[in-house]
């Protein structure tokens, strides 16, 4: 019989890859009842807090009079940047895309795109740019 | 491949099977709950583009954005639900790791976050409501209460899966090997927290 690495069933890694992963990952692959993959640790979710806590500090400063100088282009251009960040590093980390199959990122990107492609030709449509 | 052989991997595969009660490998209730939070995201972008469509459409005498929105109370709400992100993720690591006291803790702390949020909610609705803002007041009141409301429910159903959780740990049926149910619920309470974040950028913080 052919020898076979045990691999992770959703992620299609094997644990040695896992422990690899720019040592952020845990040492050990955690058992998760019907599935083995390995998760951040607490720590990396908490940078992943900070940075999000920074983030939305930094998108409420825009709100004051002090940045209205730079025009509501701008504002909005970098207030979307930064919600984008923030989305997508609560969907990497704290809901685990990053580590897990990527079915299952196919599937949440593909709604996104297509709640996103639909709703902007209704909105052009309806000539609200 | 002599019989025996075949007899031995057939068995494996079967209880491979049996292990994950799934074809593809990957849960079912994991996949179930990807699929109907990629559907969410057709709701979530249509109450936003009614938004998005109606916000200006207010009277020269009318209620509008600017005339209630109260941005440093909304953002410590933005902050609390951000954060039960981050006690969330520990219920679920907590669980795997099999901390069953410390999931019970993490989990009523996401509860009570979330609970914060909503009651934060509550409030600015009763304020904008006395302020003369009611659902029907104006286009701009209607899509504003719609979409915050829908949000608001989805918090309080996150709140009262929690809430499920907890009883279920306390009676003893949620153990290490059902850590998955945890983090399946944690997927749709994440999935509220990044709609916030959306609409909080989108609704509150652009400039009117």
């Amino acid at each position: 019989m052919a020898t076979v690495t045990p691999e992770s069933p959703d992620t299609g890694h094997t644990p040695d890859e896992h422990a690899s992963d720019g040592g952020q990952m845990a040492e050990h692959a955690q058992s998760t009842g019907k599935q083995n993959h390995a998760h951040p640790t607490d720590w990396l979710y908490v940078k992943v807090a900070i940075a999000l806590g920074l983030l939305t500090a930094f998108e409420v400063f825009t709100y004051f009079e002090s940045l209205h100088g730079w025009g509501d282009t701008a504002i909005i251009i970098m207030l979307i940047l930064m919600m984008l960040v923030k989305f997508f590093l609560v969907v990497a980390f704290f809901m685990h895309l990053k580590f897990d199959s990527p079915i299952f990122w196919r599937l949440f990107v593909f709604g996104l795109i297509l709640a996103m492609a639909v709703y902007m030709v209704m909105l052009t449509a309806f000539r609200i740019w | 491949m002599t019989s025996e052989t075949g007899a031995a991997e057939a068995a494996t595969q079967s209880a491979h099977a049996e292990e994950h009660h799934t074809s593809t490998g990957i849960s079912n209730e994991k996949l179930a709950m990807w699929v109907f939070l990629g559907s969410e995201c057709l709701l979530f972008g249509g109450l936003i583009s009614v938004y998005m469509f109606n916000k200006g459409r207010i009277g020269p005498n009318d209620v509008g954005p600017n005339d209630v929105f109260d941005i440093p109370f909304t953002s410590v709400s933005s902050f609390v639900l951000l954060m039960s992100s981050l006690t969330m993720v520990f219920a679920v690591s907590s669980i795997a790791r099999g901390d069953l006291r410390g999931n019970r803790i993490w989990l009523t702390t996401t509860a009570a976050l979330g609970a914060t949020f909503v009651a934060g909610q509550v409030y600015e609705f009763t304020a904008f409501y006395s302020e003369g803002l009611g659902f029907t007041t104006n286009l701009f009141g209607s899509a504003f209460y719609a979409l915050t409301g829908f949000h608001g429910a989805h918090v309080t159903i996150g709140i009262i899966m929690l809430m499920s959780l907890l009883v279920m740990s306390l009676r003893g049926n949620l153990t290490q090997e059902r850590a998955e149910t945890v983090e399946i619920i944690g997927l749709y309470w994440h999935f509220v927290d990044i709609v916030w974040i959306v609409i909080f950028t989108i609704v509150y913080l652009f400039p009117q």
